[in-house]
This record gives C-alpha cells, sequence and structure tokens, in this order.
C-alpha cells in the first residue's frame, strides 16, 4: 500500500507541474503578448511597458514560470487587473456558489440515476428498461443549458415559482441561496443521471450475470436481498469511480450553468474574466479548476486501490 | 454480425444524421428566407406558413436560420475530430511502434490531457485566440488529441503482436509500411466509432461555446448562438428558446446512436461485454 500510495502522489505532483506548464504556456506563448491583449486599443508604448513590467512579463519565460510556481506555492495566485484584489479571495468568494451547485447537482444525479439503473437491470428488455434507455440517451443528447432555459421557461417563466436567476447570499437568507441553485442543479443533476443511469444499469446486469448471484439465489435467498445485498453493492463499485471521475464534466457544466442562471460562482468570474481579458483572473481559474479536476482523479484511484486490491499491486509492478 | 436493418441504433442515427446532413446540404443551395436578413415588420412571428417556426427578434425566419446552423455544426464537428483524429491517430502510432521511453513520454503527457473537459479549453484557447469559428474548431480539436492518442496506441499495440504483423516483419517490410497497410486498417473500426461519438461532443462544445459568445459570431447562425439570443426574449417568444435547442439535441442523438449501432456492426464482443 505505501509503494502504491508513494507512485500515485509521485504522478499526482508531475501532472499538476504539466498542467500548471500547459496552462502557463497557452497563456503566455500562443501568440504574442499578454499585455498586448489586455490592454487592447488604450495600447500606448509607456502603458504597455508598465503593464508588462507589473505583470512580470519583461523577465524571461522560464523565470516567470518558476516564479509563478513559487507563488502558487505560498497561495498567492495574483491579482485581479479588473478589481484590483487577490485573486485568492475573488475564487474564495465565488466557490460559496459553485461548490454547493456541483454538489447538489451530483446528489440529483445519484438520487435520480441510482434506482433508475438498478430498476433497468432488474426489468431487463422490459417497457421499463426501455423507458430508462431513451432517457439515458435523450439525457446524453440534450446540453445541459438547454435544460437548464428550458427550465427556466417552465418554472419561472409559466409557473413563477423560482426567479430566472441570480443569487441570494448564504448569509443573507440560506432557503434563498439554496433555492437560486435548485434549478442550476437540477439541469445539471439531470444531464449527468442520464450517463450514470445507463453505467449502473450495465454494472448491475455485469454482477448479476456472476457465479456468486447464482449461488446466492440457489442458497434459496430472497430477490430482494440478492439484489441489494450481493449485486448492488458490488456494482456500486465502478459507478462511485466514475462519479468521481465526472467531477471535470460538471464543473465545466457549471461554467455553462452559471451563465445561463447569472450566478456568481466560478464558471461566471472565469467568463467575464476572458471578456475583461483579466489575464491573471483566467490563469488562476483555470489553474484550480484543472487542479481540482486532478485531485478528485487522484482521490479515486486512492480510493479505488484501496477498495480493490489488484489495482493495487497492477500500480506497483508497472 | 448485427445486420444493419436489425440494427435499431444505426438505422434510428442514421436516419438523424442523415436529415441533419441534408439540411445542412439544402441550405448551400437553398433556405426559405435569408437566414441573416432583418425584417423587423415581422418580429417574433408565431409559427404559421410563411414562416413555419416563426420568427425572431429581427424578424429572420427560425427555419432557415436553423437550417444554416446545422452547417456550422456539422463543419465544426468534423474539423475539430479531423484535427483530433489527424494528430492523435499519429502520436498513438508511434507510440505503440516506439514503445520505451519515447511512448511513456507521450502516454504521460497525453494522461495529462485526458479528461479535460473540452468546453473549458475551448474557453481557455479562445479567450487568448479570440472568440470564433475557426478557433472553437481548433480548440474543440487540440483537446481531442489525447482522446484518439490513448485509443490509437492501446489498439495498435495489440496488433504489432498479432502473426501477420509478425510476418511482415520477418519479410522485411518497412515499418513505416506496416503501420501504414497493417496497422492502420485494422483499427480502423474503433476509430470509427469513436470519431461518431466526438463528433456529437463536437456539437455540444460548440453550441456551448456559441451560447457563451466565444464560438460562431453573429450575424452567422449557430444553434448556441440562437439559444443565447432567445433568453433575452423567452417571455414574449418561448419558441426562440425551444427550436434551436431541439436541433442541437436531435443533431447529437443522431451522432451518438449511430456511434453505438456502429459498434454493435462492426465490434459485437464489444455489445456482448456491454450487453
Amino acid at each position: 500500500m505505501f509503494v502504491f500510495l508513494c507512485k500515485r502522489i509521485l504522478i499526482l505532483i508531475a501532472t499538476l507541474l504539466l498542467v500548471s506548464g500547459a496552462i502557463f504556456i497557452v497563456l503566455h506563448v500562443i501568440p504574442g503578448d499578454p499585455a498586448q491583449l489586455i490592454l487592447g486599443i488604450q495600447e500606448t508604448p509607456e502603458t504597455l511597458h508598465e503593464l508588462r513590467h507589473k505583470l512580470g512579463l519583461d523577465l524571461p519565460l522560464p523565470v516567470q514560470y518558476v516564479k509563478w510556481i513559487g507563488e502558487l506555492i505560498r497561495g498567492d495566485l495574483g491579482r485581479s487587473i479588473t478589481y484590483d484584489v487577490p485573486i485568492a479571495s475573488l475564487i474564495l468568494s465565488r466557490l460559496q456558489v459553485t461548490i454547493p451547485l456541483a454538489i447538489l447537482s451530483l446528489l440529483f444525479a445519484v438520487i435520480f440515476s441510482i434506482p433508475l439503473g438498478v430498476y433497468a437491470a432488474r426489468h431487463r428488455n422490459r417497457v421499463g428498461d426501455y423507458g430508462v434507455m431513451i432517457f439515458s440517451q435523450l439525457g446524453l443528447a440534450i446540453p445541459a443549458f438547454w435544460a437548464g432555459i428550458l427550465l427556466i421557461l417552465l418554472f419561472a417563466v409559466e409557473l413563477r415559482w423560482f426567479s430566472a436567476g441570480g443569487f441570494k447570499l448564504w448569509a443573507d437568507t440560506p432557503w434563498g441561496a439554496f433555492k437560486s441553485l435548485l434549478l442550476p442543479a437540477l439541469s445539471l443533476g439531470l444531464i449527468r443521471a442520464a450517463v450514470l443511469a445507463r453505467l449502473t444499469r450495465s454494472c448491475m446486469l455485469e454482477v448479476l450475470g456472476e457465479d456468486y448471484i447464482r449461488t446466492a439465489r440457489s442458497k434459496g435467498l430472497t430477490e430482494q436481498a440478492v439484489v441489494y445485498k450481493h449485486a448492488f453493492r458490488n456494482a456500486l463499485i465502478p459507478v462511485v469511480t466514475i462519479v468521481g471521475l465526472q467531477m471535470g464534466e460538471l464543473l465545466a457544466g457549471a461554467i455553462v450553468i452559471e451563465n445561463v442562471f447569472n450566478l456568481p460562482g466560478l464558471g461566471r468570474l472565469i467568463f467575464l474574466a476572458i471578456g475583461q481579458r483579466d489575464l491573471p483572473v483566467i490563469q488562476g481559474v483555470s489553474l484550480l479548476i484543472a487542479f481540482l479536476i486532478v485531485v478528485v482523479n487522484f482521490s479515486v484511484d486512492i480510493v479505488y486501490g484501496i477498495v480493490d486490491p489488484r489495482i493495487r499491486a497492477e500500480t506497483v509492478r508497472s | 454480425m448485427v445486420r444493419p436493418f436489425r440494427n435499431v441504433n444505426l438505422l434510428c442515427g442514421g436516419i438523424l444524421v442523415l436529415v441533419i446532413v441534408a439540411a445542412a446540404l439544402l441550405s448551400l443551395v437553398y433556405t426559405p428566407y435569408d437566414p441573416n436578413r432583418m425584417n423587423l415588420s415581422e418580429q417574433f412571428l408565431s409559427p404559421q406558413s410563411s414562416h413555419l417556426l416563426g420568427t425572431d427578434q429581427y424578424g429572420r425566419d427560425i427555419l432557415s436560420r436553423l437550417i444554416k446552423g446545422a452547417v456550422n455544426s456539422l463543419v465544426v464537428g468534423w474539423v475539430a475530430v479531423g484535427i483530433g483524429m489527424g494528430f492523435g491517430v499519429l502520436l498513438g502510432s508511434f507510440a505503440a511502434y516506439w514503445r520505451g521511453w519515447r511512448d511513456e513520454g507521450i502516454m504521460r503527457l497525453v494522461d495529462v490531457f485526458y479528461g479535460f473537459p473540452a468546453v473549458l479549453s475551448a474557453m481557455l484557447l479562445t479567450s487568448i485566440l479570440g472568440p470564433g469559428i475557426i478557433n472553437s474548431m481548433l480548440a474543440i480539436g487540440i483537446f481531442y488529441i489525447p482522446i484518439f492518442a490513448r485509443l490509437t496506441r492501446g489498439a495498435s499495440l495489440s496488433v504489432w503482436e498479432r502473426d501477420y504483423v509478425i510476418s511482415a516483419r520477418a519479410i522485411g517490410q518497412r515499418h513505416r509500411a506496416i503501420i501504414w497497410h497493417t496497422i492502420l486498417p485494422n483499427i480502423l473500426s474503433p476509430l470509427i466509432v469513436q470519431a461518431t461519438v466526438q463528433l456529437a461532443i463536437a456539437i455540444l462544445a460548440e453550441a456551448a461555446l456559441s451560447y457563451l459568445g466565444l464560438g460562431t459570431q453573429p450575424p452567422h447562425a449557430s444553434w448556441g448562438r440562437m439559444l443565447n439570443e432567445a433568453q433575452t426574449f423567452m417571455e414574449i417568444s418561448p419558441g426562440l428558446a425551444i427550436f434551436p435547442g431541439l436541433a442541437i439535441a436531435v443533431a447529437v442523438l443522431g451522432f451518438n446512436l449511430l456511434g453505438d449501432g456502429l459498434r454493435d456492426l462492426l465490434d459485437p464482443r464489444l455489445t456482448r461485454g456491454r450487453r
């Protein structure tokens, strides 16, 4: 276990360095000068020189990268050009929207998908199964942002149960804040549910065909006990892994959904920063999102290694 | 092999894709109205015989814009998949051929970008390169490279071990010829299936980018852009927000079903595994 963990941590560090390098290169090397991009039409030789110096762009690229990494390790993501505040505090304030949104949509996805998947597997090739498969195909085809627009149309425009967008602060009204996240989370969650329902179904079918299930049935166990005690638990392992691995998709979905519902989260922050050419913010937020994805993948790997010793052995051997 | 006409996924997917492709081709020579022509006296018309799906806030014909939008989505999808597949297959083939440290190096690099959401990466690239259809194709395509590289490498490795490849090497055939004439034709099936699925994802990514204003720029018709504009006028004309979304869903559903159908047709082992 120790060797496995060490190997995974080394890979994690290498991946984080590569990811940060990639983001740095994308934003600094292609094409030309970020300072010029930021200044746009306000560019004069003086302002350009001043901004290049302020951003440290007059230093050689490798020096800039090492300096940036050093600041990152100290938790300093730099300052926003538009808001003139530390990016870390900007991100922290936006996380109170994005993190609950991600958790809530994951919760919706799991609540909808797992019972549907189990039901479909138990009623394979019957009407219910076909229904779940059709739901899953539709869910894969409908963009989350369109689902969001349809939900606004129904619940905000027609029924007037929810507001069409915006966010109430947790500190002011916790219920209001929760309510403003419900529709966005539902639109993100329903799409994820389609993927997970399909996966749960195929995992359940796989497990239900195993020898130990036949043994459990031949012992005279009730169908409920066979399905929920023996099959469900085993089928859940790959499902949980995929739930973790979907974090990236969820964050990407959140970026668009936050813009549909006008929520002041990370997605809205990076989107506005792109419009305002606030390069340090774009760099900081994309790095954070990339890190979150890498760290979640790493955690899934570790949990999977703990649950399934075969994976642990394979990593140590390679 | 599952017979094509018994393969419901292939049949339904094929029909949907055919409809979208036919609409796109048709739009090159004919649309009911000029998709970009504004007519402020015909704003927000509901569906009627003169405008089958109604008109938008500028009085533009929605059906014409939808048909024109199909070209946009398909071109972005095909070019993005072309970029991803072209470079990915090249990298994956060489990694499988070289083995050793070069293979390890390529695959570690590929792993870093694998699973990184296309929309996010595309947003990042378009923020630097500037918004527009070409940059969004490029951005989506670049982040498809790892997907095809991994698939090609995995599939190639097993083909390199087959008897007929060993025989080809034994009779002194050049390695480049072996890759081109023996390895690639044998891994074509999974590549075609993956390409179809990635096409659907590219259509979704392009729609998201255009919705955010980073993809296709106005006045050109794009389904994502149409949804963005529709959101402002949803209370007056809900239809504006429904038809472009339906078009995206139909196109993506078509390519997804086609991908599933092709998988069933080309690789029945996977079908049995997936059940």
